[in-house]
């Protein structure tokens, strides 16, 4: 067992209002800032993010520092950085923490990110929900340039930085980079074709960073310990630091921790989140968001071959493995936001998927021709499924549909979609067969209210 | 009638517009500004805010189309949210729809006969650690058990929403007891394991009890 570790992104949470400017200098906010402004080069503080190994914590794990690298401005072209703070997948619910207990940390990675990629200007996308957090980010942005920590000089230094808020409508698909760049402009949320790639074009036409509001808040923290200790704060190589896991669900303590990269997901459940509710056995676990293939802890890890990226935990359960970005990848899952839906073995997981389905019809933005049609088709033949008009071949149906829409679209909301679905009819097929034969039973249905579309209420 | 922003609001407009280097990109800000004023976006505010960011009237309605929080009908004074998404229904996410229905006289997509409540399903409000919850208008209600609710409604009604938001609404908080469990917890709460740092929301009392299904028993 590893020493403790000293909080880190979670630091100040615990403070009385941790969330204004006095509170949070006191406990150090803005001296990181102050120093790489004032003594350092930019280019040695994209080399610190680099080592760092910091995986983007939005969900697709993509290193930061590579991505920060991806920018080559052209003459005559500015350089944005946008904050992705569209939260919304579901089963996370970790930035809106760092946006209301400490949103300083969040301005102070900001502005040493902006110095150090070159943009004069940031916009935090905010999903329009969090109008609470919206309201405190402009309150410690106000603060920030009343101190003079933003503006044309910030710290006193020619290099002038402006963040501003911009409050999404409720559209889980602008959490996608280029649909929250099409909504920054004013449009409708509907993804870009990539390439060209948001570092060569994106908003407004110009090279735009687009990062998660943990990995921004995880800036300060890798400039004051450098690069390489920071990375080494994990357990995993390529994959460094801290992370904020979140719990919901079934688990006596759901919530919020910190804690190295590569701690296992029955380390999450049992230590931090007091395990399960009620003493009951964990049936399934969605890892990383909904969009994450589920994990069955039943299932033990098939690498016999010593070259196999998960030899080491070759015959464990699937939940002993620990969880990072690429061991996730190669258990055939996604890390994801590391906010974990924890289900007991109440659960019947037609339904649950039934649930999660629902949401991507929702959600779908309607562009692709596959997304927009299989979500509809996966919500219809779960529906038929579970209240018993379902076929056996119903099963092989919803493979099918998701096989048909993955890697056929714009975006990755519908491989976000099928990758789910794929791995539910994958581990738990014998529930799906047992629902095609006799349907769900009311008592175990916990979703089977009809849905009205929420648009154009009354 | 031809809609028109407040003075004070139109200068928050102008202001907004210097924050992007394109008119467009004002769109959302404004269209919430109009919606805070006015409770929906009315056919006179698509036309308003179309002139007044030189857009087509076309254009700006289908970005108010695009977005769920935006209303092109009237509501209730009030809009409720109850989040259905996994996480809230796994803690009794349909309990909470089924007492709102009951409670307010309306099913969900529809506004109470005094039009004091529209009630809406939500898609995850990213606040699952803290399941179930509601967001009505701008703030959320955490750690939700019926009586809890009957408290936020009601005071909703008889206080109004400020009022309301002020005494039960809840952030993501570390320490501070969520509105849902004011009555300290029969046990305390676990020492931290390990390297644990627990943030968000305590456990409400009784949690370890709590049927998963929301039922009431």
């Amino acid at each position: 067992m590893s020493e403790p570790n000293k909080p880190l992104l979670t630091s100040r949470y615990g403070l009385a209002e941790s969330w204004t400017l006095a509170t949070a200098e006191s406990a150090g906010a803005y001296q990181v800032a102050r120093t790489a402004l004032t003594t350092r080069k930019p280019a040695e503080l994209k080399e610190e993010v680099k080592k760092a190994n910091i995986r983007g914590r939005g969900g697709a794990g993509f290193p930061a520092g590579v991505k920060w690298g991806f920018l080559n401005p052209q003459e005559g072209e500015q350089i944005y950085l946008v904050i992705n703070a569209d939260e919304s997948e579901p089963g996370t619910f970790k930035d809106r923490s760092i946006m209301d207990l400490d949103p300083h940390r969040l301005i102070e990675g900001a502005i040493i990110s902006c110095y150090a990629i070159g943009a004069p200007v940031a916009y935090i996308y905010v999903r329009g929900e969090l109008a609470f957090s919206i309201n405190r980010l402009e309150q410690a942005l106000a603060e920030a340039r009343q101190a003079g920590y933003l503006g044309a000089r910030p710290f006193g230094i020619d290099h002038p930085i402006d963040i501003y808020v911009h409050s999404g409508a409720g559209a889980y698909i602008c959490g996608e980079e280029t649909a929250l760049l099409n909504s920054l402009e004013g449009r409708r949320g509907e993804p870009r074709l990539k390439p060209p790639f948001p570092a060569v074009k994106g908003v407004f036409g110009m090279p735009t960073i687009v990062n998660n509001v943990e990995t921004i808040a995880s800036v300060p923290d890798i400039v004051e310990m450098g690069g390489d200790a920071w990375s080494a704060l994990s357990r995993l190589p390529g994959d460094g630091g801290v992370r904020i896991y979140g719990v919901s669900g079934h688990v006596k303590n759901p919530g919020l921790f910190e804690a190295p990269v590569g701690i296992t997901m029955r380390e999450l459940i049992d230590d931090y989140a007091g395990g399960m509710l009620g003493d009951r056995p964990l049936k399934a676990v969605i890892p990383g968001g909904s969009s994450t293939p589920v994990l069955d802890p039943r299932r033990k890890v098939d690498a016999p071959g010593e070259d196999h990226p998960l030899h080491k935990w070759h015959g464990m359960s699937e939940i002993d493995v620990p969880m990072g970005v690429d061991t996730y990848r190669a258990l055939g899952t996604m890390l994801g936001t590391c906010c974990a839906i924890v289900m007991d073995d109440s659960v019947n997981m037609v339904e649950a998927c039934r649930n999660l389905m629902r949401f991507y019809k929702h959600e779908s933005c309607g562009q692709c021709t596959p997304c927009r049609e299989g979500t509809g088709w996966l919500v219809d033949v779960l529906d038929n499924l579970v209240r018993g008009r379902g076929k056996p071949e119903d099963v092989d149906l919803l493979v099918n549909i998701a096989n048909n829409m993955m890697g056929n679209t714009i975006c990755a909301f519908a491989d976000g979609t099928a990758m789910p679905m794929l791995g539910m009819v994958q581990k738990f097929r014998a529930e799906f067969m047992q629902a095609a034969a006799d349907g769900v039973p009311e008592g175990v249905r916990h979703d089977d209210s009809v849905r009205t579309m929420v648009e154009g209420a009354a | 009638m031809a809609f028109s922003l407040s003075p004070e609001r139109e200068r928050q407009v102008d202001e907004i517009l210097t924050r992007y280097p394109e008119r467009r990109a004002a769109l959302l800000p404004v269209l919430w500004l109009c919606q805070r004023q006015h409770g929906w976006i009315s056919p006179d505010v698509v036309d308003y805010v179309a002139a007044r960011l030189e857009l087509s009237t076309a254009i700006v309605k289908g970005v108010v189309t695009f977005y769920t929080m935006f209303f092109d009908e009237p509501v209730g004074e009030n809009v409720v949210w109850v989040c259905r998404t996994l996480s809230c229904d796994l803690r009794g996410g349909k309990a909470i729809q089924e007492h709102l229905e009951k409670k307010l006289g309306c099913t969900a997509g529809h506004t109470s006969s005094d039009g004091k409540f529209t009630l809406l399903k939500a898609e995850c409000l990213a606040a699952c650690g803290q399941a179930p919850m509601v967001q009505i208008n701008d703030h959320y209600y955490e750690n939700l058990n019926v009586e809890l609710l009957d408290r936020i409604i009601d005071a909703h009604a008889e206080k109004g929403a400020e009022a309301a938001a002020a005494e039960l609404a809840t952030f993501a908080s570390f320490g501070k007891p969520q509105p849902g469990s004011q009555t300290p917890p029969t046990s305390a709460p676990p020492p931290p394991t390990r390297e644990a740092v627990r943030l968000a929301s305590q456990p409400p009392p009784g949690s370890e009890t709590t049927n998963p299904r929301g039922e009431e028993s």
